[in-house]
């Protein structure tokens, strides 16, 4: 449904997205995830069709976004970030006039409006002016307006921003109903909302894509090992030798110690459970078994690891430069990243691990 | 036909704020104030002919109320037109609501025309309000309907010019502030460069008359409609409409 192939975007000198490539299925919703200054926003207005790539293609429902911008924006909703609204229009009236740009029939207009601000919870402030609303109810009534005239893709630039948690519950909720019958692509830099609403999940950092899959295909690639947590009472000798001794365990990390126990982290590959092997030694030695559970590698931590891990190199490579100028007149650093930036399977720490996929392409 | 939103999204907005209230209040206290001015001298005059044999043959109600009249009111619109076209793009360039506007399917000829035909269908109200005038004349005496519509059709002419200038100028800016006065700067520009045609000698001359802007409302409110004055308007305000679409494609391309 959406197709985008080495998409990149130059405001003057700053790069805002460079060779942005990926697509979305019919019926699927994707979480573009990143921090902040990353690119979505520069991705969905492309997408949107409200500003042109440099370079590279975008096609939305089979359409190019820049030689068929109509056709295009007759099978999207929108909504930009901060839910940009008039002021000075009450909320249906507001609505009325989205409802007619986007070619809702005369007869039906009234019904629709009034079912889109039942979706978004918004009917008990239709007469009010926008300008009045507080931001959550701004939010909404943005979101409303995407969703009239039941397009077929919506492009929702955080959508939840500035709701309240029950708000926030209900919004996701409503986005994910949207699924199947509409390809969704919203962009959020809450964690859980991407875990919470999305089919897949697109990290982008500094205008490139460092990760992309489902959840749980990001966590292999970025921790491509399984990791429990042990801890021990009444160990004398070597623990971590012996704990490496026990087959098919990768590495032993020593915790700090904690009320008289011993904590370990031990590391093993995805497809081998270690830890009966673990009570086995434990029970044999006598020790107390105190804990002993998985670390559930969350997408927050994939995140973390794949941005941080990024930044870590970026900042390696300038100072690696920094000594190569030393002396000569300096020059413009580099543009951010490197021509080939690896790739989030390719972390230093990982790379002595059994080989994982690579970036698998889901989608 | 997707003009139509926007047109009463406009008109909403104009009216549900206190800026289509304000013009018509100040801009019709201005004109009446004119009109009463130039009517009670207009009047003055009539009592004295009465004493001088042969002084009345020149007067004429038209002649010397609605002309100057007409006159006045086209060098005040001057003043207040760039105040109701200054917010059309910057106001929603600024607020951000134009990404929303143009990602709706709706071609930029379409914008452009609903918004063109707001501000327009806002200053035929303001032109209806005035027809108090020569109405109040029609209470007195014999009034020639024909000059009051060349003359009424010389403002609208002029007023789509100086509408048509400031859509354009505010397509170019998201600040209000620079669109109101860019466009008033630009329109008293086009009005004072026809004072220079008095000092200026052969083809210059005709140049620079030809050039000013209310210079052409003249003939309308001697009653005449001459094509050449037609022409100027028709072409300032299609060249003003041209290049506004041109501005807002060229949002497309740029980005």
């Amino acid at each position: 449904m959406i197709q985008v192939e080495q998409l990149s975007k130059r405001y003057g000198p700053v790069t805002a997205i460079q060779d942005v490539s990926f697509s979305v299925e019919k019926g699927q919703i994707v979480g573009f995830l990143g921090p902040n200054g990353a690119g979505k926003s520069t991705t969905m207005k492309i997408l949107s069709c409200f500003m042109p790539a440099t370079s590279g293609t975008a096609r939305v429902a089979g359409f190019d976004v820049f030689a068929q911008s109509l056709e295009v924006r007759r099978r999207i909703g929108y909504l930009p970030e901060n839910a940009p609204l008039y002021p000075d229009l009450p909320v249906a009236a507001y609505l009325d006039f989205v409802a007619e740009i986007k070619g809702v029939g005369r007869g039906v207009r009234r019904a629709r409006v009034a079912e889109v601000m039942e979706r978004c919870f918004i009917a008990d402030m239709q007469h009010r002016l926008i300008g009045k609303l507080s931001k959550g109810y701004r939010q909404r009534v943005g979101l409303a307006q995407a969703l009239i005239g039941d397009p077929e893709v919506l492009i929702l630039d955080e959508p939840t921003i500035g709701l309240d948690p029950r708000q926030i519950a209900e919004i996701r909720a409503l986005i994910k109903s949207l699924a199947g019958q509409h390809t969704v692509i919203l962009s959020t830099h809450i964690l859980p909302e991407v875990s919470m609403v999305c089919d897949g999940v697109i990290i982008i950092n500094r205008g490139r894509i460092v990760a992309r899959g489902t959840e749980s295909e990001l966590v292999e690639q970025v921790f491509p090992t399984a990791r429990v947590e042990l801890r021990v009472a009444g160990a004398s000798g070597d623990v971590g030798d012996m704990l490496r001794a026990v087959p098919a365990v990768l590495s032993v990390e020593p915790l700090p110690s904690r009320d008289g126990t011993m904590g370990f982290l031990v590391e093993s590959p995805r497809d081998r459970d270690v830890r009966s092997d673990l009570v086995a030694l434990v029970m044999s030695r006598g020790w107390t078994l105190q804990e002993l559970h998985q670390v559930g590698m969350s997408l927050e931590e994939v995140f973390i690891r794949v941005v941080a891990g990024e930044e870590a190199e970026e900042q390696a490579l300038l100072e690696a430069e920094a000594e190569r100028v030393a002396g000569e007149p300096p020059a413009p650093p580099e543009a951010p990243g490197s021509p080939d930036m690896p790739e989030a399977t390719n972390r230093p720490e990982t790379s002595d691990r059994p080989e994982t996929p690579t970036r698998t392409e889901t989608r | 036909m997707r003009w139509l939103p926007i047109f009463k999204k406009e008109m909403r907005l104009y009216f549900g704020s206190p800026v289509a209230y304000v013009v018509f209040t100040f801009f019709l206290l201005i004109a009446g104030w004119f009109f009463s001015q130039i009517f009670l001298f207009y009047s003055d005059i009539s009592m004295r002919s009465f004493m001088q044999p042969g002084m009345g043959q020149n007067l004429n109600i038209t002649e010397n109320v609605m002309r100057p009249l007409f006159t006045n009111m086209s060098v005040v619109l001057l003043f207040f037109m760039p105040m109701l076209t200054m917010r059309l793009f910057a106001e929603e360039k600024k607020s951000g609501t134009i990404e929303l506007l143009l990602t709706y399917p709706v071609r930029d000829g379409e914008v452009l025309a609903g918004k063109y035909l707001a501000a327009g269908a806002l200053y035929g109200v303001l032109l209806a309000l005035t027809l108090l005038y020569p109405g109040i004349i029609a209470g007195f005496t014999r009034v020639e309907w024909g000059p009051i519509f060349t003359g009424y059709l010389g403002l609208v002419l002029a007023g789509g010019t100086f509408l048509a200038v400031g859509l354009f100028i505010s397509s170019l800016t998201e600040n209000q502030i620079v669109a109101g006065f860019g466009t008033f700067g630009v329109l008293l520009g086009f009005w004072i460069i026809g004072w220079g045609a008095e000092f200026a000698g052969g083809n210059l001359r005709s140049v620079l008359q030809y050039l000013s802007i209310t210079e052409h409302m003249d003939t309308f409110s001697r009653g005449l409609i001459d094509t050449k004055d037609v022409v100027y308007y028709a072409t300032a305000i299609a060249l003003a409409l041209f290049l506004t679409l041109r501005s807002l494609e060229s949002k497309r391309w740029r980005g």
